[in-house]
């Protein structure tokens, strides 16, 4: 029996890929299991398996090919058995092929898909939608998986799609400015980097950025790190800096929750949970694993799993849904010495906040010019959802917080 | 000490009853105030038991009509007080099963005047007496009540509301009827088949003016040729009550005043919300034209308190308020914690219904109303006399229009005249809500033989493709 293999769809949002590489060859024998391919999405790299055992009998899409429209053929393979099941087109999401690298705080956001909508979309990528939202979505050139739906359990409606951004086209070309005469090399975008494009160009196109600046002095902070370090050495654990300031946006969101929105056309969502997108740095681009919850969970808890989700990174573990979503996001780039900068919403999510390097300076401390460890943090925030107000006031309780930081144990 | 409530609805009409047994399934401590009879206007005075009479007046029709069937009928003839009665005992047993209901949900039942004494306190007078209730949340459903003319004041004698249209003391031999609406058409059509000699004014140049113009041209028609006078573009200037019956100064078409004798006067104009004397004021509930104004989850700007149904605004019908009623009750329920989902209401696919025949039904835009906003549309029509069933019922009288957006092929409109009708709108209403295009109303497959093959038709019409026509 012969069994087409289609181009998979790895994640939710992916519409095409590369196929990147073929790990066997026509007259191969595959067992369920055996990567076939490797195929680059938007994302990442990721291995395609079979799941049937058989022969490979035809490659139909060559090795390097771009821009495989998900569901086209690519390989025959000749099941063996009667009881063969139909193709399975999608294997498991396994591994990403990324190179290690060390985590870096990065200049900006992940180009992380948009929030996770759980609700519009099942298993095997169905997506929930009305008939007429259908057509209207592809009169407008809508792309129904990035839409939340309004309607019954998520159903996608003619409303989801009025208040839709229309897709944004590719980027033009970049104009090239070089005469042609200095010299370079034409360098291929790899999905990745299309995806960031795509993304901060949308982002700083249809969202009206506010940004908001404090001061935070960090000596507490630093004390307060150094003795739970302490404390928690026998149990393995090191809190970074950066722990606590997750922890802190996490907490200033719950406390001040007209930050915690995303905005939805029509709507807005507020979100009864902090899950906070750290922008990691990895050679190809960036990538922002997401800690759910953290405005529940222990300062040593999000540690342990901030370590181990920047390892997965670096390794390029990372699940779809470890990288898909959250509700704000965090972008550090402090130990990169950076004072003080503007970070790009990660639409749709409402708010961004950047944090610059924590140095001495001098800071009047009870009315006389004292030293202090201080750093600057930039939020951003989507002016459609959040008022200049708000924003001020999740400043000041994440200032506070970092501050007088006892409130961010309990 | 007053007695304590999540939600405690004023008026227990199809809107108010409704959210009282949505609230009480959700787990809310709930108490309705009623100051006549449970089931309101609806169930005891209005959509009921018109139903009933009508359905006496469409039998009488048919025993009139034996013939044709091939029946003989020796000289049909009715009781008008048994025609009224058997009206009264339907609305009595539904009025004892909306107790039951209140009863099995657990509802605490307060008769008597109910007036908002604060937005979470009520004071409930009856003979005398005052029953404060306290409430978390407030629901008002106090419905509307008949507009009056000013020149021709309501009496019961010659001068008859709906709600003595009800109960009529004596058949009518002349009958005018101001107001060719719903309620207008449905009792001329009832006095029309019984007998009376039946005239019907409209201010406007067409009668059932909410309805799709061909509905209307169609209708102008049909009456008339069941022995109505029809008269749009016509006002009623003045009416004076006489012993044997009334004069009315009627200005026609043309301008020309004339002075015409009736023997009674049903006054159809519309309607007036009760607003009086339940404490509104006092709490500035925003009102526009009377009407209390609400948002999609039927929420006033007083946080806590709703209003729903005839109170806030058109469209004026039963279903509507219950579907408020319910929406209303869900998202106060979810604001106390429990596990509710209100959706917005959509006005859009509330369908009407008018019970004359041919019988006249639909849901969404007319074509004008569709040109207006701007669709380019696409229009189906096919009639009842392409339909096999319709035929051998005897009723090939009538259409089925649809109207759709010629880009994104949604419904935007279905408008209906025809035996059973009221019964079929349904079909679109689900589609409408499911946002359907053409393509899925023209995959259905429509049971053979049956009317609604009409409305399967009238798609395809749309789109050239009619089979029968």
């Amino acid at each position: 029996m012969m069994l087409e293999l289609k181009m998979p769809a790895l994640s939710p949002t992916m519409e095409e890929g590369t196929l990147a590489k073929w790990l066997v060859k026509e007259g191969d024998t595959v067992r369920a299991g055996d990567v076939l391919a490797e195929i680059e999405t938007d994302k990442a790299t990721m291995e395609f398996e079979t799941v049937d055992d058989g022969v490979v009998k035809s490659i139909l899409i060559a090795a390097g090919t771009e821009g495989v429209k998900v569901g086209t053929p690519i390989a025959l393979i000749e099941i063996e058995g009667e009881a063969a099941a139909p193709v399975a087109t999608v294997a498991a999401p396994v591994p990403i092929k990324v190179e290690a690298a060390p985590v870096v705080a990065a200049p900006a956001p992940a180009p992380a898909p948009v929030v996770a909508k759980v609700a519009a979309k099942a298993e095997g990528d169905r997506i929930k939608a009305s008939p007429l939202a259908r057509r209207l979505a592809a009169a407008k050139g809508v792309n129904l998986a990035t839409l939340t739906g309004s309607g019954p359990n998520g159903r996608i409606v003619k409303a989801d799609i009025l208040g839709a951004p229309k897709a944004v086209a590719a980027p033009a070309p970049a104009v090239v400015v070089t005469d042609g005469t200095t010299p370079h090399e034409v360098v291929k975008l790899s999905g990745m980097r299309k995806t960031i494009a795509r993304r901060l160009t949308e982002s700083k196109q249809q969202v009206p950025h506010i940004y908001l600046t404090v001061d935070i002095r960090l000596d507490a902070l630093l004390k307060l790190r150094g003795e739970l370090n302490e404390a928690l050495t026998p149990r393995g654990v090191k809190l970074s800096v950066n722990d606590l300031l997750i922890k802190a946006l996490a907490v200033a969101l719950a406390r001040v929750p007209a930050c915690n929105v995303s905005f939805n056309g029509d709507s807005m969502l507020q979100y009864h949970r902090s899950d906070i997108s750290v922008a990691v740095s990895i050679p190809n681009g960036l990538i922002t694993p997401i800690l759910t919850g953290a405005d529940t969970k222990s300062v040593a808890d999000l540690s342990t799993e901030m370590a181990a989700l920047a390892t997965r990174a670096k390794e390029g573990k990372l699940q779809p849904h470890e990288y898909q979503g959250g509700t704000a996001s965090l972008s550090n780039m402090g130990m990169m010495g950076i004072k003080q900068f503007e970070a790009v919403i990660n639409p749709p999510q409402g708010m961004i906040m950047a944090i610059g390097a924590g140095e001495q300076r001098p800071y009047v401390i009870d009315g006389a010019l004292g030293i202090a460890t201080v750093m600057s943090a930039t939020g951003s925030f989507d002016h459609r959802a959040i008022d200049g107000a708000d924003g001020a006031q999740l400043m000041k309780v994440f200032k506070e917080l970092i501050e007088q930081p006892l409130g961010l144990l309990v | 000490m007053s007695d304590q409530f999540d939600l405690v609805v004023l008026g227990s009409g199809p809107g108010g009853y409704v959210a009282a047994i949505r609230a009480a399934q959700l787990g809310l401590k709930t108490a309705i105030i009623e100051r006549e009879s449970l089931g309101g206007i609806c169930l005891n005075w209005g959509c009921i038991p018109t139903k009933a009479l009508l359905r006496s007046s469409e039998i009488y029709h048919y025993m009139q009509q034996a013939e044709k069937y091939g029946l003989t009928v020796e000289k049909p003839g009715f009781d008008l007080a048994k025609v009224v009665a058997r009206s009264r005992g339907v609305a009595k047993q539904l009025n004892q099963g909306v107790t039951g209901l209140m009863k099995k949900n657990k509802i605490t039942v307060y008769f008597g005047d109910g007036k908002l004494t604060d937005k979470d306190m009520l004071a409930v007078t009856k003979d005398g007496q005052v029953t404060n209730v306290s409430a978390k949340n407030i629901i008002i459903a106090t419905g509307a009540r008949a507009r009056d003319l000013p020149f021709a004041k309501a009496d019961g004698q010659r001068i008859w509301t709906y709600r003595h249209a009800m109960t009529p003391p004596e058949m009518p031999t002349k009958l005018l009827v101001i107001g060719s609406g719903a309620i207008g058409i449905e009792f001329a059509s009832f006095y029309n088949d019984m007998g009376a000699a039946v005239t019907v004014v409209e201010m406007l140049d067409r009668i059932m003016p909410v309805e799709d113009a061909e509905v209307s041209e169609f209708m102008l028609k049909a009456l008339t040729k069941q022995g109505m006078d029809i008269r749009p573009s016509t006002g009623v200037q003045a009416i004076k009550t006489g012993a044997k019956g009334v004069t009315a100064e009627i200005k026609g078409a043309d301008g020309k005043i004339t002075s015409e004798e009736f023997s009674h006067v049903i006054v159809a104009v519309g309607i007036v919300p009760n607003t009086e004397a339940i404490g509104l004021e006092a709490l500035n509930i925003a009102t526009d034209r009377g009407h209390l104004v609400t948002d999609a989850f039927c929420r006033t700007n007083v946080p806590g308190v709703y209003a729903i149904g005839d109170v806030t605004g058109a469209p004026w019908l039963a279903h509507k308020a219950s579907h408020e009623g319910v929406i209303a009750a869900e998202h106060i329920a979810q604001a106390l914690g429990k596990d509710a989902h209100p959706h917005a209401m959509d006005k859009a696919n509330i369908p009407g219904c008018t019970y004359c025949h041919p019988q006249v039904a639909s849901v969404g835009m007319t074509e004008a109303k569709a040109k207006e906003a701007g669709h380019k549309v696409k229009v189906g029509k096919f009639p009842f006399i392409g339909n096999g069933k319709a035929i051998a019922l005897g009723e090939a009288e009538g259409f089925v229009k649809t109207v759709f957006d010629e880009a994104t092929g949604e419904l935007l409109g279905a408008h209906m005249v025809g035996a059973e009708v009221t019964e079929l709108i349904q079909g679109y209403v689900v589609g409408r809500t499911l946002e359907t295009t053409e393509v899925e109303l023209m995959q259905t497959v429509f049971a053979h033989p049956t009317i609604s093959e009409a409305m399967h038709e009238s798609v395809l019409a749309a789109y050239g493709r009619a089979i029968h026509i």
